[in-house]
């Protein structure tokens, strides 16, 4: 069991472009850490540069108390689980889960108990003679997970683990991975561009863009407190009210927003989106739209003016020059 | 109008053959004909000049008989096999996958330069690229032995079956290296990337993720180029079969019998018999490769 210490890595592709600049980072032991951000952020090179399978152009990557930096990806003790999970098609999945294994000239008896045995943790233990084209979505990505585990590696790496399944399954993988995560305590850093995916895996969240990391801290601080209006903007499923005033953008989440006498906001309501149990209401507002969440049966008719508040400390102000969070 | 004349298309059946005619003319006249000519003369006695040249006479199998006793023919059909398996099943499948295996990971523009070159090898008309290698192989003036600085050798003469088996590698290697390279590309990267992380050695990788990948491909370019080469005439170019009869493969001798022997009968019942062994090389690669898991 190891953390990840990142220090001043950057990673240049040929051709210049900088994925990853001058990052620094810290995993603790045991901890699953989510690295968020729009394609192209560089979330997935970072992944990568850990992994070994990126060669870092400068800084440094450690694993526990190793410096993996000119490591091979073999070297490193890392398993990764791919998006496509990259389950070799032609070995059944108890040949699959055994492959890391077989790789070390482990026995042949070793490689089907450790394959018996890992497979039955992940419910796998009825489709060991099963080829990967003869599961479900779901069960590769167990399979994959469990050759990952049967590595025995110090770190997990995973790349859009839950962006191959269907709604209804991602649900259902979610919970699965984040309990699986807690009962192997296995170090575990996943890639999503999802932030809800983010939000409900991760112990801690990482934002990224350009190749730098936006904000770093719990579901929680990202939810409530965006540093910037990047990570105000890309965190939310309902996206946040930033409104110019003055030398100040005004963020209110639309959650945090409901009507009031007097308030923040008031304008026509122009829009209602039905969001199941809740609805997103649009109000303009002059130049700016406004939209704020009601309850459901409470939505107000189109054509209505409506003023809408927040509580004082829901309301975050940030600098309209560096769109840093001022309070 | 509805006629049984009329096809799905209206052409009509007499327009439509009127259409294909040409090509069955020609088909006909160049393949079907020579290949039944070449069948029938194979059981004669028919001979370039003489008696038998003007008044052939049928003679049945004796031609096959006369082959399986004829030493020169079971010599040659040996160098065959030793020229098919060591130039092309060994040779061009080994190098050609080992080069679009390193090409991958090297610059592009390398990488175009070294299929460029090895292309040219390929495309080059063999009565040229037999006069370049005499060039490099002769004995007196020869650029291999200036080079090793050893101008005695008569590498075509002392070493005529090694030195065919290495012209033909260097000859043949860019069809296997082009077709390699595209099936390489169909390897999902995720998963040679998961054997790396695993710790999986570049022959592991190439056993346990690249191989069964790319089977059906294999099986494929090898039967491929053993036909061709099993047909491969350039050898004559080299060495015409010599010295001694040592680097006379069927194709060369089938020649030699028939234009310098005057032999046809004889000639062509061999060129059967060429026939007969491609289609059971044929036969098992097609065997193989419907039995791909």
């Amino acid at each position: 069991m190891a953390g990840i210490t990142v220090e001043g890595l950057s990673t240049v592709y040929p051709g210049g472009v900088r994925a990853v600049d001058e990052l620094d980072l810290e995993i603790a032991d045991g901890e699953l850490f989510a690295l968020l951000g729009p394609s192209g952020c560089g979330k997935t090179t970072l992944l990568r540069t850990i992994a070994g399978l990126e060669a870092a152009s400068d800084g440094a990557v450690a694993i526990g108390d190793r410096d993996v930096t000119r490591l091979q990806p073999g070297d490193r003790r890392v398993a990764m689980v791919f998006q496509d999970y990259a389950l070799f098609p032609h070995m059944t999945v108890s040949e699959n889960i055994a492959y890391p294994l077989r790789v070390r000239g482990a026995a042949k008896s070793v490689q089907q108990e450790t394959a018996a045995r890992t497979a039955a943790g992940l419910s796998l233990g009825e489709l060991l003679d099963r080829r990967p084209g003869q599961l479900s979505g779901g069960q590769q990505q167990r399979a994959a997970l469990a050759r990952a585990v049967a590595a025995s590696a110090e770190v997990l790496l995973l790349d859009e683990p839950l962006s191959n399944l269907d709604a209804r399954l991602r649900l259902e993988a979610r919970t699965f991975l984040k309990k699986l995560q807690r009962e192997l305590a296995l170090t575990t850093v996943f890639v999503t561009h999802d932030q809800a995916e983010a939000l409900a895996l991760a112990d801690r969240i990482a934002v990224m863009d350009a190749g730098r990391i936006r904000q770093l801290g719990t579901p929680r601080e990202v939810f409530q407190r965006p540093a910037d209006t990047f990570v105000a903007n890309f965190i939310g499923s309902t996206p946040m009210n930033l409104v110019p005033r003055g030398a100040e953008i005004v963020g209110v989440r639309p959650e945090y927003l409901s009507p009031a006498a007097e308030g923040l906001f008031t304008g026509e309501v122009s829009i209602v989106e039905n969001l199941g149990v809740t609805s997103l209401v649009t109000l303009d507002c002059g130049d700016e739209q406004i939209g704020y969440i009601v309850p459901e049966d409470d939505e107000p008719a189109v054509g209505t003016t409506v003023t809408v508040d927040a509580p004082p400390a829901r309301v975050l102000r940030y600098d309209k020059e560096t769109g840093l969070l001022v309070r | 109008m509805a006629s049984s004349g009329l096809d799905s298309s209206g052409l009509g059946v007499r327009r439509a053959v009127g259409f294909v005619a040409p090509a069955l003319l020609l088909i006909g006249v160049f393949l079907v004909f020579p290949a039944l000519w070449t069948l029938y003369i194979g059981i004669t006695n028919y001979q370039l000049t003489g008696a038998a040249a003007a008044n052939p006479q049928v003679v049945g199998l004796d031609n096959v008989v006369e082959a399986a006793r004829d030493p020169l023919f079971t010599n040659s059909l040996w160098l065959t096999a030793l020229f098919v398996l060591g130039s092309a099943v060994i040779g061009q499948n080994v190098l050609g996958f080992g080069l679009a295996w390193l090409l991958r990971t090297v610059r592009p523009g390398l990488r175009r330069t070294v299929e460029g070159l090895v292309l040219l090898s390929w495309i080059l008309p063999s009565t040229v690229v037999a006069y370049l290698w005499f060039a490099v192989l002769s004995r007196d003036t020869g650029t291999l032995g200036m080079l090793l600085g050893s101008p005695q050798t008569a590498w075509l003469v002392q070493y005529p079956m090694t030195s065919l088996i290495i012209f033909n590698v260097w000859r043949g290697t860019a069809f296997s290296m082009l077709l390699y390279t595209s099936a390489l590309a169909a390897v999902p990267p995720s998963q040679l990337e998961t054997a790396r992380l695993m710790g999986a050695s570049g022959w592991q990788t190439v056993r346990d993720v690249v191989f069964p990948h790319i089977r059906g491909h294999v099986l494929t370019n090898t039967l491929l180029i053993s036909l061709w080469t099993a047909n491969d005439f350039t050898p004559f170019l080299l060495t015409a079969g010599g010295p001694n009869h040592q680097s006379e493969v069927l194709p060369v001798l089938i020649y030699r019998q028939a234009l310098e022997g005057g032999r046809l009968g004889y000639a062509s019942a061999m060129s059967m018999l060429l026939l007969v062994g491609n289609l059971v090389i044929a036969l098992v690669y097609l065997r193989l490769l419907r039995r791909r898991a």
